[in-house]
């Protein structure tokens, strides 16, 4: 007897359950499909309502979009807080940069974890574990202290700077905490792990017997990298380039702590537009905004991910 | 193959790249002197202080409870919906369950939290629940990102495991809930066990998300290191960093050890 079976309340919402057409299997589906809805999306529908109503000094503080009237409801919609968004350059700009940003970021991520996971496959196995661990642990301690751990690298009195009055090569502190350098540096420190891991999944995978016969060929190893290897691994690189610009799109926390007053991410200026401004709508207008330019990169990736994977 | 001495030079820089913040950070927790980057002497007054911090120590307390319910919870879902997109074949809704279970992966972090926190605050209005915000709204906010790693961890496992053990015990008349308690279960259990705490890990992690949806008086671990990060140089910070890397390293040593036994054994 299963564990339902054996309990009679259990026995008995099955059975109850089962009158209405409801079976475990409809069950199972259920739980996390509702949970999903309600909780996931759900919220976006809400964020878009609060998009279109406008800001009042209330709590909430919104204006509702449907008022009834006795008899008649009203229904306001307000596209104000788009048409602002596209007017004040501010919001474009933080579009255009973040977008900029993440982009650089996940080329350099690709720059930096490519040779370093190509290294992880082609290692004998207990070694290659090792690395792999090495890889993923910086990834269990906490994001927040790693770009913390950085500040104190940048700044003006920091471990590079100090390190470079020692040796002489410099006289004077280069600024370089609060700089969009420290941002590509930060988002591309604690994304690559993500570009690493996909990217290593794939090339594990790779037949060592074509770079074999690409060698026997004649084909020199630069030349077989790019005819055999980098093709054959487009999978990881898009699965991995992936996880690094979608997310650092919307960063907060980076551009906070290691940008200046002038790296306006769009992720930062949400927060404010929300925790300092207090302007839910427009913070929700600035939300849905991102989620459409989201939406593009995300098609493209997900076709390009489709066509490597047919072709190989 | 020939190997160059080119590619193992690039991966040791990545490897240096990755530690050597880390490694800082540890040294100068050891630091005498109030600030972090000029070295004072060997010193351990800032895990002291750190001790004796009851803010830092209450917000540790709240975020090991969030994330050991959030992890739990997203466990069991995360495990239904993955069991559910590995052998359910095609149904109704299928695809809106891959995409809703799967997004939260690469959804920024601002738009999560302030959907969610929206969410609440209509619910709060229109049915009362949840009654202001908290502890327990910044679970449902966990569990809700959290169950795309599960599903991500878990499904991977369920479509590597061999059907035919499966199918064997239903042809000797077991139902499929047993089927899933007595063999799929002890099968997947790893996939469990390392989903467990991956969202352990991320939700004790989060910052952006638990800031939207929380109310007054429950504030996590990395509001409190955020904000005291934001008003500047704080060496206990450092020392807090020290403890959770090695409670890090000494989990993942564990974790290596017991994998590599078991992979002797298999």
């Amino acid at each position: 007897m299963s564990v339902i079976e054996s309990f009679p309340p259990f026995r008995w919402t099955a059975r109850f359950l089962g009158w209405f057409g409801i079976d475990g299997r409809a069950l199972v589906v259920a739980i996390p499909f509702l949970w999903l809805l309600v909780f996931f999306l759900v919220p976006f529908l809400v964020v878009a309502k609060i998009s279109v109503s406008e800001p009042a000094i209330a709590m909430p503080p919104y204006t509702p979009i449907i008022s009834w009237d006795g008899l008649y409801a009203t229904i306001n919609l307000s596209f104000e807080n788009y048409a602002f968004l596209l007017t004040d350059p501010l919001y474009v700009n933080a579009y255009v940069f973040s977008i900029r940003v993440a982009f650089t970021s996940a080329v350099l991520a690709l720059l930096v974890g490519y040779p370093i996971a190509y290294y992880i496959a082609r290692s004998p196995e207990p070694k290659r574990s090792l690395l792999l661990m090495l890889v993923i642990l910086p990834f269990w301690t906490s994001f927040l202290l790693r770009v913390y751990a950085w500040q104190g690298f940048l700044r003006s009195n920091g471990v590079i700077n100090n390190f470079l009055i020692w040796t002489g090569v410099i006289d004077t502190p280069i600024q370089m905490l609060q700089t969009d350098f420290a941002v590509y540096l930060g988002i591309v420190y604690t994304y690559l792990p993500f570009m690493i891991l996909p990217l290593y999944a794939n090339l594990v995978k790779l037949d060592e017997s074509l770079l074999e016969a690409s060698a026997d060929l004649g084909a020199r190893p630069v030349s077989t990298f790019f005819n055999v290897t980098l093709p054959l691994s487009m999978p990881g690189v898009i699965a991995g380039f992936m996880l690094v610009f979608v997310p650092a799109i919307g960063e907060f926390v980076i551009p906070e702590l290691l940008g200046g007053p002038d790296t306006l991410m769009i992720g930062k200026v949400l927060w404010n537009e929300f925790f300092q401004n207090r302007d839910w709508p427009v913070a929700s207008a600035v939300a849905i905004a991102m989620l459409v330019v989201l939406v593009v990169p995300i098609m493209i990736l997900r076709r390009a991910e489709q066509r490597a994977a047919d072709a190989t | 193959m020939r190997r160059g001495i080119l590619l193992p030079t690039f991966a040791v820089l990545g490897f240096v790249f990755l530690y050597a913040p880390i490694l800082s950070l540890i040294i100068f927790s050891f630091n005498e002197s109030q600030l972090v980057t000029v070295w004072g002497g060997f010193s351990t007054k800032w895990y002291g202080e750190l001790l004796r911090d009851p803010q830092i120590l209450g917000a540790a307390w709240i975020s090991l409870q969030v994330a050991a319910v959030s992890a739990t919870v997203a466990v069991a879902f995360g495990t239904l919906a993955a069991f559910v997109l590995a052998r359910f074949g095609p149904f109704r809704g299928r695809a809106m369950l891959t995409g809703m279970a799967t997004a939260p992966l690469v959804m920024p972090e601002v738009i999560t939290g302030l959907s969610l926190l929206l969410l609440f605050v209509s619910l709060e209005q229109i049915i009362g629940w949840p009654a202001g915000r908290g502890m327990l709204t910044i679970i449902i906010a966990h569990v809700t990102f959290c169950m795309a790693f599960v599903v991500v961890v878990v499904q991977s496992r369920l479509s590597g495991m061999d059907l035919d053990i499966e199918e064997a015990a239903m042809d000797l008349g077991a139902r499929p809930v047993r089927v899933f308690f007595d063999i799929t279960l002890p099968v997947i259990a790893p996939a469990l066990v390392a989903g467990w705490l991956l969202a352990f890990t991320l939700s004790l992690d989060d910052l952006v998300v638990a800031s939207f949806v929380t109310g007054p008086g429950a504030s996590t671990l990395p509001m409190v290191i955020f904000s005291k990060v934001r008003l500047g140089v704080s060496p206990d910070i450092n020392a807090l960093a020290t403890i959770i890397i090695a409670i890090v390293a000494i989990g993942v040593g564990i974790a290596m050890w017991l994998m590599r036994r078991g992979a002797r054994r298999d």
